[in-house]
């Protein structure tokens, strides 16, 4: 009896999780699946054309040098550049927000302003507000940047911002944290909000002064939404593929390209659908062991 | 004592004024270039105040180049894929929270695994699957990756909220001779109205904004959402920075007047988990 009760209630369940299954499953968890067996093949759109199976050909064409594609001098820079990215971008927005959540929770009027007006660049298009910064950073005398880094006197000529690696690449970090920061703001202005005020007090009474109160009691107090915002702008940063494509389109001649922009280019311009998969499968891999790390280090701190 | 503290609260005023100042002056520099005339070189000095209220790069945005259009179909597209976003998200976490059926354990992991993994990255084989059965370069292809990428993650945001409600209500719906689908309408939605309605608007906000998966399944130029056509717009008009500037608040101003309408919950909304634009 217990089995059709059983039975009865599984029919049920497929009538609510019934269509959400089949689009996760079509959508989602096969292609998810059909990515990782890509992977090993050299697949073709075009219909008909056989994917043959290459082993780790793809994986090897990545970090070898040589290769069936010589792809790995293009792969290692796309490399460099996320590496690169996160260890620029995931500090400074880390540092920025944590600093201006402090300054928010002290003032005495206006946090809820101070903290909407910062939110702005959060719920912006990326599309435009790369469009955005490919234009206060144009190579002319009369755009935003150059404009005042002359009358400045900073400069002696325009700078072609967008036609060098270097400070190409800096103008896509720039924008990540302009765009980032203000999410990392509301994390932490909410978190200290609700650390305990007695021992604030208690550090009053005892004369520590405000330095020595944020190293020795906000900070540790704080590891575990740091813990929660440094993986999750890891992942940010490693997913960095708008900017890139609006800003410099990979260029100059691919040096600012990213795994993700490189990924896409990959497989939607050269058509290395099975090359791009493995690569993709790379970027997987990073993403969740960073996750993992993240639940480890959280369990560690309960 | 007093002195001291007040002159700190001048200070953090100031500093963080001027880094209001620094997150909005972009959107205003972005709003005078619009309102100026475009002519084939930038500006000299760059406009910072609009020296006219001139309209024109709007009329032309919206008209001649076609924004009307490409603002339609982002609605069209937003619209369907949040309110079939909704449907399918409240049953599944119904089912999920209420219902114990065979597997659960196992298919509900697997949903959180899949979550794990960045959308962008499996775009290559949904390609290819949306190839296989003719759904490239239509909306329903578009549509349809729109509201499955989200199950998994809605359905883990609402599951909560419905476990969080007491049985007895239930038990008293099916005391009355009701079915599950009248605990749905009778008792879910109306308890766990607030929670949709703030999936509804990051629903929304997510498919009016998102641009690789739209790119690269929709073909035909008639067909494309603002993020796409803000792009090709930017290459094909590259000097004509008004216009496509114009073209970018069209798309823009409706995020924005969601989120002040919404402000609070939004900032209220992150204080427990967070949700990153």
């Amino acid at each position: 009896m217990a089995h059709t009760k059983q039975r009865r209630e599984n029919m049920t369940a497929l009538m609510f999780i019934g269509v959400g299954l089949f689009l996760f499953t079509v959508f989602i968890f096969y292609p998810q699946v059909k990515n990782v067996y890509m992977a090993f093949t050299n697949y073709n759109i075009m219909p008909g054309s056989e994917n043959r199976f290459v082993g780790f050909e793809n994986f090897k064409s990545m970090f070898a040098t040589g290769g069936t594609f010589g792809n790995s001098d293009s792969f290692m820079l796309a490399l460099r550049n996320s590496v690169l990215a996160v260890l620029v971008t995931v500090p400074g927005q880390l540092i920025l927000g944590l600093v201006i959540a402090i300054m928010i929770d002290r003032v005495s009027h206006g946090r809820l302003f101070y903290k909407v007006m910062l939110y702005i660049p959060v719920i912006s298009s990326w599309v435009v507000v790369s469009i955005l910064f490919k234009y206060l950073f144009q190579d002319t005398k009369g755009s935003l940047i150059n404009y005042y880094l002359l009358k400045l006197n900073l400069i002696s000529h325009p700078v072609a911002w967008l036609q060098n690696t270097w400070t190409a690449s800096a103008v896509i970090w720039a924008l990540c944290i302009w765009k980032g920061v203000g999410w990392v703001i509301i994390i932490y202005n909410a978190a200290i909000q609700t650390l305990p005020k007695e021992l604030y007090e208690v550090s009053y009474l005892e004369g520590a002064n405000p330095i020595q109160r944020f190293f020795y009691i906000t900070l540790p107090l704080l590891k575990k939404t740091t813990i929660y915002v440094v993986v999750q702008l890891t992942i940010g940063a490693f997913g960095i593929m708008i900017q890139v494509m609006l800003i410099t389109a990979g260029g100059p001649m691919g040096t600012t390209e990213t795994l993700n922009s490189y990924m896409y280019s990959k497989a939607f311009t050269e058509f290395q659908f099975g090359y791009s998969s493995a690569v993709s499968l790379v970027m997987g891999a990073v993403v969740i062991g960073t996750t993992l790390l993240q639940r480890k280090l959280m369990r560690e701190e309960k | 004592m007093r002195k001291k503290q007040r002159s700190l609260q001048i200070f953090l005023h100031v500093i963080l004024i001027g880094l209001v100042l620094f997150s909005i002056f972009p959107f205003l520099y972005m709003l005078a270039t619009a309102m100026t005339e475009d002519s084939y070189t930038m500006p000299y000095p760059p406009v910072i105040i609009p020296k006219s209220f001139y309209f024109g790069n709007f009329v032309s945005a919206w008209t001649s180049s076609n924004f009307a259009r490409f603002f339609m179909n982002s609605l069209f597209v937003s619209t369907v894929s949040t309110m079939l976003t909704i449907i399918v998200s409240v049953m599944s976490a119904y089912g999920f929270a209420k219902i114990n059926f065979t597997g659960k354990n196992i298919l509900f992991n697997l949903y959180i695994f899949s979550m794990m993994i960045p959308a962008v990255l499996s775009l290559v084989s949904q390609y290819t699957v949306l190839n296989a059965v003719h759904l490239i370069d239509t909306y329903t292809g578009l549509i349809l990756l729109y509201v499955s990428g989200g199950i998994a993650g809605n359905m883990y945001f609402l599951k909560g909220f419905i476990e969080d409600i007491p049985a007895e209500y239930e038990e008293s719906v099916y005391i009355d001779g009701g079915s599950r689908w009248t605990v749905l309408r009778h008792v879910i939605l109306p308890m766990c109205k607030s929670s949709i309605a703030t999936l509804a608007i990051l629903s929304f906000m997510g498919s009016w904004d998102e641009f690789f998966s739209a790119l690269t399944i929709i073909k035909t130029e008639s067909k494309r959402t603002l993020p796409i056509a803000i792009k090709m717009f930017q290459g094909q008009n590259a000097t004509q920075w008004g216009l496509v500037f114009a073209a970018s608040l069209i798309a823009l101003v409706p995020i924005l007047l969601i989120f002040i309408t919404f402000q609070k919950a939004f900032v209220k909304e992150n204080e427990g988990g967070g949700i990153k634009g």
